[in-house]
């Protein structure tokens, strides 16, 4: 499996569809989060309204964004924190080096951030002699087991409990722990008190932000595990590292998107922790951190505005999308050889990375049209999808002989006469290869068909044929 | 530090005017966002975030226990210790507890529980159970509303396994929206407000499904998040 | 019924390429089913709605078939396709193509307004509640993805088939679930469309149910292909056949005359 490879889907998929592992996982998710959203949605009357409001809300806020971009700042920086503006991974690498090294850290804890995975943070940090220690359980596993995370709320989904029965084996006898546990009660106590400790030591914590609130100049961070909250609590430093889509003008906006985002991402209510935090300790705290930063990353997100694809920057990470995408369930994240899987990297993906490299992420898919159906923020995931593989048509990444079968195919499509002459010998062919049984277990250059399923054969007349024979041409007698 | 005249600043501005083809808002065209934010508009609250306070206060309760938070409900705020002590000896917790520097909290007669051995300040690693109170809570979803303060040690929500709030039924909202307006008048400064440096929102124990996707309560926060619930609206119906 | 109107209903009827090539008992089926109901159906020459251009980002192709197909279809009343994907191609697809052509988007948004997938145009716009058909036995129906969710048809093919004497509907889990279709993806994602087919012959098979039903013939040659090759004993037809009563007319699909 080539983690980071958009280019390599095809063979990881290949390779996906054989792990056993991974399909069991794959199954759990789909039998679990589909009918825990609709359950959660059935019991909010209000849901599709909603979501209208938060549409209609996000899409006034990236119409203005630097707008309100400055009056996060204005006002973060009014509540005693610092904000960084960066435009590439390296500039927010950068930010978040420079702030570890104002305390020497040793260690940085880390709440759940797609951002710190979409900047390669860890790996940075590691280089420079900071260990970064997830603290999300999902993360966390991933971390010992070395990969990145396989979906955007769950990051360890792909793992059964026995694959992290043996990854806490093994890393966790440096902490003295031996046996190996085998009941998902004992693990999470496990990691617990190993975690405990991670954050007491912890110089610096690092957590993404799901919000930030620009009349109060506030991050806010959804977690159900509350490994978010001592992460930026305990430490000296807290950084936040975010992106620039994620603003919001009030509280009460905030509220609108927070009523769609956990029953679409996991069923719930309400996650059960919602934490929104603004500046460092105050002088009569008793706890929190000293220091409060907030690292914004761009990355290609402000070339997305104003065309087809600004649409995209409304996803609010929810991960609905590819709880239920066929695709998704057969492949599992790790295929997209990307940071953002599923529907909505499908379609982020090329967004940040270019086309050319990516061609494959928004091909990969029926279009069926579930990602959408759910999508909070009624994305228009397949409309995006088409929109990339258009540039991908433009650009030279489609195949010769693709291009070449389409124009062809295309050709006699746009003459109705040949197309129907061409049409009458094709079905006579196929008719008399499938004649025996009515279908074909084999058609030279249709592998990817019957490799997996047989070919029915066609009936051996085409309709307008039969329809001219009965009716006489021009339709009805 | 990044300020104003900050080169990448600059160029993240810039590119987001470019790309939606447009300069700088106008001074007048700022207003009106300005007031877009100061109405603080809601958006849209669903109806089970409406009614009245008895309704409000049973139907926080449902929500609250349908997230894996007991409730118990108490007559007067006197009887707090007492509920409390009896809490952690039904389910054979710790009784030394530590309890939030709040006035009205610490002002109830802890002393009348001599099983309990009650302390102040954040929380250390070795807490097993934080007794505190909460700003306000929210019927919608079952949801506590705590703010950070010198009266509320935001480690005592998170760091021991045993959480109980104090909770006084009047405190009980429908909708997040009425939490943010009381936020707005309590923490009222000049002609804005000053937010605490964090409001948890907690809806029942910390959770994980990030093992096989089966749910486990107490992930890093506590295991159990019990409400003691003060019944102090009787008559007001 | 018909309804009692005075002037005739003319309808043109988008055969759909495949069931022009694979299965032209489903053209038939869809003409009787439309003329039992007082329409008159007319077939205008054609090839493909344009969707294998479309999905593979080919804008240039797919407008000039897009082109053809208004030009051919524009003068009827109604267009019935008996297929939600083509249907919704035409419904869905065609007006969002010709940006800056404001002429060829006023047609095709009026083509796009007639353009209907053949057991909604049955029920909602004809009002047929029910069929004259038998058919013994039980059955399970598949909603294909753009007939769900680009035209809406969920009910409609139930409550006909509710009416077809003899036949018991058993849902499968999961029936919105696209089945690994998806156009050129099946061939060109081949190894991922089949494990996609695997779940949703599985879901057919935990029914019980002898015959699966479905709207478009792309998902239904796709299943019916799966299902052959695990040796199922699922029979397999378009749902306009059962509707029809004409499903002596053709062997189920991907099987022989004599079975």
């Amino acid at each position: 499996m080539e983690f980071m490879n958009p280019g390599a889907f095809k063979a990881n998929a290949r390779e996906a569809l054989t792990d056993e592992n991974l399909r069991s996982a794959m199954g759990q998710l789909a039998a679990g989060f589909v009918p825990l959203r609709q359950a959660a949605v059935d019991r909010l009357p209000e849901f599709d309204l909603l979501r209208e409001r938060a549409r209609e809300l996000k899409d006034h806020i990236l119409a203005n964004l630097d707008f309100y971009l400055e009056r996060f700042e204005r006002n973060c920086t009014a509540a005693g924190g610092q904000v960084h503006w960066c435009a590439t991974a390296e500039d927010a690498r950068q930010a978040v080096l420079a702030i570890c090294r104002t305390v020497d850290a040793k260690t940085a804890t880390k709440g759940k951030s797609m951002i710190a995975e979409e900047i390669g943070l860890n790996p940075f940090l590691e280089n420079h002699g900071i260990e970064p220690v997830e603290t999300d359980l999902g993360e966390y596993i991933i971390q010992l087991a070395d990969e990145p995370p396989s979906h955007i709320i769950g990051p360890a989904v792909h793992k059964t409990k026995d694959q992290v029965s043996d990854l806490f084996l093994h890393h966790h006898r440096k902490h003295g722990r031996t046996e190996r546990q085998t009941e998902p009660a004992k693990m999470v106590a496990e990691a617990r008190e190993i975690l405990r400790q991670r954050y007491l030591d912890a110089d610096v914590g690092i957590t993404g932000a799901n919000y930030l609130i620009a009349e109060t100049g506030s991050s806010v961070i959804v977690t159900n595990e509350g490994n978010g909250d001592l992460t930026q609590t305990l430490p000296k430093i807290h950084i936040v590292v975010t992106s620039l889509e994620k603003v919001v003008p009030t509280l009460e906006d905030m509220t609108t998107f927070l009523r769609l985002l956990a029953r679409s991402a996991t069923g719930q209510e309400f996650s059960a922790y919602t934490t929104i935090s603004t500046g460092p300790r105050r002088p009569d705290d008793p706890d929190g951190p000293g220091e409060f930063h907030v690292v914004i990353l761009d990355n290609g997100r402000s070339a997305m505005l104003g065309g087809e694809v600004q649409d995209m920057l409304r996803c609010i990470r929810c991960g609905a999308c590819m709880n239920h995408c066929p695709v998704y369930h057969s492949v599992g994240g790790h295929s997209y050889g990307a940071v953002y899987v599923g529907p909505m990297g499908a379609v982020l993906t090329p967004s940040l990375l270019g086309i050319a490299e990516t061609r494959h992420l928004p091909c990969a898919s029926m279009l069926c049209g579930r990602c959408e159906e759910v999508c909070p923020m009624q994305i228009p995931l397949p409309r995006l999808l088409r929109h990339w593989r258009e540039r991908a048509f433009e650009g030279d990444g489609v195949p010769a002989a693709e291009r070449w079968g389409l124009s062809i195919w295309a050709w006699f499509a746009r003459r109705p006469w040949l197309y129907g002459q061409g049409a009458r010998l094709a079905v006579r062919l196929l008719r008399y290869l499938g004649r025996e049984r009515g279908r074909l277990g084999k058609l030279w250059g249709a592998g990817g068909w019957t490799d997996g399923r047989d070919l029915p054969a066609p009936e051996g007349r085409t309709f307008q044929e039969l329809w001219r024979q009965r009716r006489g041409k021009g339709g009805a007698a | 530090m990044a300020r104003r005249g900050d080169p990448g600043r600059e160029a993240i501005f810039a590119a987001i005017r470019q790309s939606l083809g447009r300069p700088a808002h106008s001074a007048e065209a700022r207003r009106e966002l300005d007031d877009h934010i100061g109405k603080h508009r809601a958006n849209l609250i669903p109806q089970r975030g409406k009614g009245d306070g008895k309704e409000l206060v049973d139907r926080f309760r449902a929500m609250a226990e349908a997230a894996a938070c007991t409730v118990r409900t108490v007559a007067a705020e006197a009887e707090v210790p007492g509920a409390v002590a009896d809490y952690l000896r039904e389910n054979n917790l710790s009784t030394r507890i530590t309890l939030a520097p709040d006035s009205w909290l610490s002002g109830l007669d802890w002393a009348s529980q001599p099983m309990l051995e009650t302390r102040g300040g954040p929380a250390r690693n070795e807490d097993e159970v934080a007794v505190t109170p909460a700003f306000a809570a929210v019927a919608e979803t079952g949801t506590l509303v705590a703010l950070s303060g010198p009266d509320h040690p935001t480690t005592l929500n998170f760091m021991p396994a045993s959480h109980v709030v104090a909770l006084r039924a009047s405190q009980v909202v429908g909708a997040y929206e009425e939490v943010w307006q009381q936020l707005r008048k309590a923490t009222k400064k000049g002609r804005g407000f000053a937010m605490p440096r964090a409001v948890n929102m907690i809806t029942g124990p910390s959770r994980t499904a990030d093992i096989a996707l089966t749910i486990q309560l107490g992930a890093h926060g506590p295991r159990d998040l019990h409400i003691v619930l003060i019944d102090d609206q009787a008559g007001q119906e | 019924m018909p309804p009692a109107s005075e002037k005739p209903v003319n309808v043109g009827l988008f055969v759909t390429c495949l069931v022009d090539l694979f299965r032209p008992s489903v053209g038939f089926a869809a003409v009787k089913l439309m003329e039992d109901a007082g329409c008159t159906v007319h077939v205008p020459d054609q090839t493909c709605c344009g969707q294998p251009a479309h999905n593979s980002g080919d804008r240039g192709h797919t407008k000039a078939i897009a082109r053809q197909v208004i030009a051919a279809f524009e003068r009827f009343d109604y267009v019935v396709a008996p297929s939600g994907s083509c249907a919704g191609m035409i419904a869905v697809h065609y007006p969002e193509l010709f940006t800056g052509e404001p002429d060829w988007t006023k047609r095709a948004r009026s083509l796009a307004a007639k353009t209907h997938e053949l057991t909604a145009f049955l029920t909602d716009v004809l009002g047929v509640d029910t069929v004259t058909a038998a058919w013994s036995g039980s059955a399970t129906y598949h909603d294909s993805c753009a007939g769900l969710r680009e035209m809406k048809v969920r009910e409609q093919p139930r409550k006909l088939l509710g009416s077809v004497d003899g036949l018991e509907l058993e849902e499968m889990a999961d029936a919105d679930v696209c089945c690994g279709f998806g156009g050129t993806f099946c061939v060109k994602y081949g190894e991922i469309s089949t494990d996609i087919v695997s779940r949703k012959t599985n879901n057919i098979a935990a029914t019980g149910a002898e015959m699966l039903l479905a709207g478009d013939m792309g998902c239904l040659l796709n299943m019916a292909g799966r299902l052959r090759r695990e040796g199922s004993a699922v029979q397999v037809r378009h749902v306009a056949e059962v509707l029809a009563g004409t499903t002596d007319q053709a062997p189920p699909i991907g099987e022989a005359k004599d079975g």
